[in-house]
């Protein structure tokens, strides 16, 4: 049985995708399915690409002019990568949280409505609901509820990270990408967003990067092993982690390297 | 073994040595300055400094009209200084990557920065005050307004770039178009640096003399005309500092110390700023 049989409702279809860091070919021909509402792990060791794919998803690399891709990233069918696809739209749909938490200036409340007002008017009461939902949802609005005036970089560590997913969430996009979201968070910070994501899956597709294979066995239903910018091994995360198919994902993940 | 710890231990304790003696070498002097510029100074400060204009030699008289013509011209020079300057320093940080643009307009802002302040005076002068004929407070303006611009450049474009890559990126995936990344996210977060930048160079501005000598010259008189020549503080000490009268020495101290003590109140604040700038977002 195939992986692509496994897989009922693709989210994000990856044909032929190729990256460039000017000349340097970091994804050489990836091909891939991303299915709707499960989460899907990308693990590999350094360098080996699986951040640049996230990046592909929702064209990050565009700030970067030495930066291109080729190929295509089917998202429902529509290709992400056509250049007369609108990046904001795109990236209204597609939420991305970062490795470090990346609080915005300003007060907790506002961090949630800055993304939600860049797509949506809504009134006051509605946005106070909205961030209401969205802190929920990151399993944040206890902690905060009463502070909401307050600066986010006032949080902690694993409180920001979560702020982050909940400003992702808040303008509601279908696939959220979580890029090593908990490799600078302690382990308690690390069980809450992990108990979150296995949450957020009922809502959005997951796609995410881990250096931790362990977290990758515990929260993803799908897995890719990647190294030197391949696509080695793809399939449901019991199967890759339990019996692989090719000799360097067993490697890796036996500890016998990387 | 012990001797390498005893060596560490002397060498550790040599250039501590040297370390805290260089540090007294400069604090000696600059305790001595303001040690004499209060000495001198204070006898000379009253209210009379602050309600009544320069006086003629040998009457009484204060310098409030050389107080009030700095103020204008300070505060007229940071704003026209300010927006360009930050507009300038948010191009270079922010789009200043690629081209040659950027290089170009990064050195000229150096060069203008280490600039002898009497060059942007005689600058002035030629433009400005030759072709109006006459020395006026609006050319003084302007001649402070070329020294902040510089400053606030580059302190606005260091700010901007201690701001890591990940908060654009953070707000570039939430689809932010770029004019709203900066001016909400990355200016926002840099905001008590830039406001720092600004009040060192206001700081930096307030005790010039030689921009002001050939532009606004001084005024004997209460003046608020901007088209006027005007008194100032540091023209007003040059010049009683200069002269055989008694009265006016002392006056010139007390602008001496008005002038220092402002700076030192202002550097103060801006550093108790920057300092509280990481959690006070």
């Amino acid at each position: 049985m195939t992986v692509e049989t496994l897989i009922t409702t693709p989210k994000l279809i990856v044909r032929n995708l190729n990256f460039y860091y000017g000349e340097y070919r970091a994804l050489k021909d990836i091909n891939l399915t991303i299915p709707e509402k499960m989460v899907t792990a990308f693990i590999g060791p350094s360098g080996c690409g699986k951040s640049t794919l996230l990046r592909t998803f929702n064209r990050m690399y565009q700030l970067y002019p030495a930066q291109s891709a080729t190929g295509e990233v089917l998202l429902d069918g529509q290709n992400l990568l056509d250049k007369k696809q609108d990046l904001n739209t795109l990236r209204a749909k597609i939420g991305m949280v970062f490795q470090k938490p990346t609080p915005f200036p300003m007060s907790i409340y506002d961090n949630i409505a800055f993304g939600v007002k860049l797509y949506e008017r809504l009134s006051r009461n509605e946005m106070d609901e909205r961030v209401e939902w969205a802190l929920k949802k990151a399993a944040l609005w206890g902690e905060v509820k009463d502070k909401l005036k307050q600066s986010g970089t006032g949080l902690s560590g694993g409180q920001q990270q979560r702020l982050c997913i909940a400003r992702a969430i808040a303008v509601k996009p279908q696939v959220l990408l979580l890029d090593e979201p908990t490799s600078a968070l302690d382990p308690i910070s690390t069980a809450h967003i992990e108990k979150l994501i296995d949450e957020l899956k009922k809502d959005f597709t997951i796609v995410i990067v881990t250096h931790n294979m362990q977290q990758a066995a515990r929260i993803s239903d799908f897995t890719a092993y990647m190294y030197l910018g391949d696509l080695i091994e793809f399939g449901d995360t019991s199967t890759v982690f339990t019996n692989p198919k090719r000799k360097e994902t067993e490697d890796y993940i036996t500890g016998r390297f990387g | 073994m012990f001797d390498l710890y005893a060596r560490r231990r002397i060498i550790n304790i040599v250039s501590l040595g040297i370390s805290v003696l260089a540090m007294a070498f400069g604090l000696f002097w600059l305790g001595w300055i303001l040690w004499t510029l209060l000495e001198n100074g204070l006898p000379g400060l009253g209210m009379h400094v602050f309600t009544q204009t320069t006086p003629p030699p040998g009457s009484s008289g204060g310098l409030i009209n050389a107080i009030f013509g700095s103020l204008m011209m300070v505060v007229i020079a940071t704003f026209i200084g300010t927006p360009i300057g930050i507009l300038a320093g948010t191009y270079l940080a922010e789009f200043g990557q690629r081209g040659w643009l950027a290089p170009v307009t990064r050195f000229i802002n150096d060069v203008l920065l280490s600039a002898p302040s009497i060059v942007i005076g005689l600058f002035v002068y030629e433009i400005y005050v030759i072709k109006i004929g006459h020395f006026s407070g609006w050319g003084g303006a302007f001649a402070l307004s070329i020294l902040v611009i510089p400053v606030v450049i580059r302190t606005t474009e260091n700010m901007l770039r201690l701001i890591p890559n990940s908060l654009r990126e953070a707000a570039a995936a939430l689809g932010t178009p770029q004019w709203k990344i900066i001016s909400f996210v990355t200016l926002r977060a840099a905001r008590a640096g830039i406001l720092t930048g600004i009040l060192l160079a206001v700081a930096r501005i307030s005790g010039e003399t030689a921009p002001l000598l050939f532009t606004a010259l001084n005024n004997q008189f209460w003046s608020s005309n901007m088209n006027q020549p005007m008194a100032n503080l540091p023209v007003v000490i040059f010049q009683f500092a200069m002269s055989p009268y008694e009265d006016w020495h002392t006056l010139a101290w007390a602008g001496a110390l008005l002038i220092t003590l402002s700076v030192l109140t202002l550097n103060i604040v801006a550093r108790v700023m920057f300092r509280q700038s990481p959690n006070s977002h």
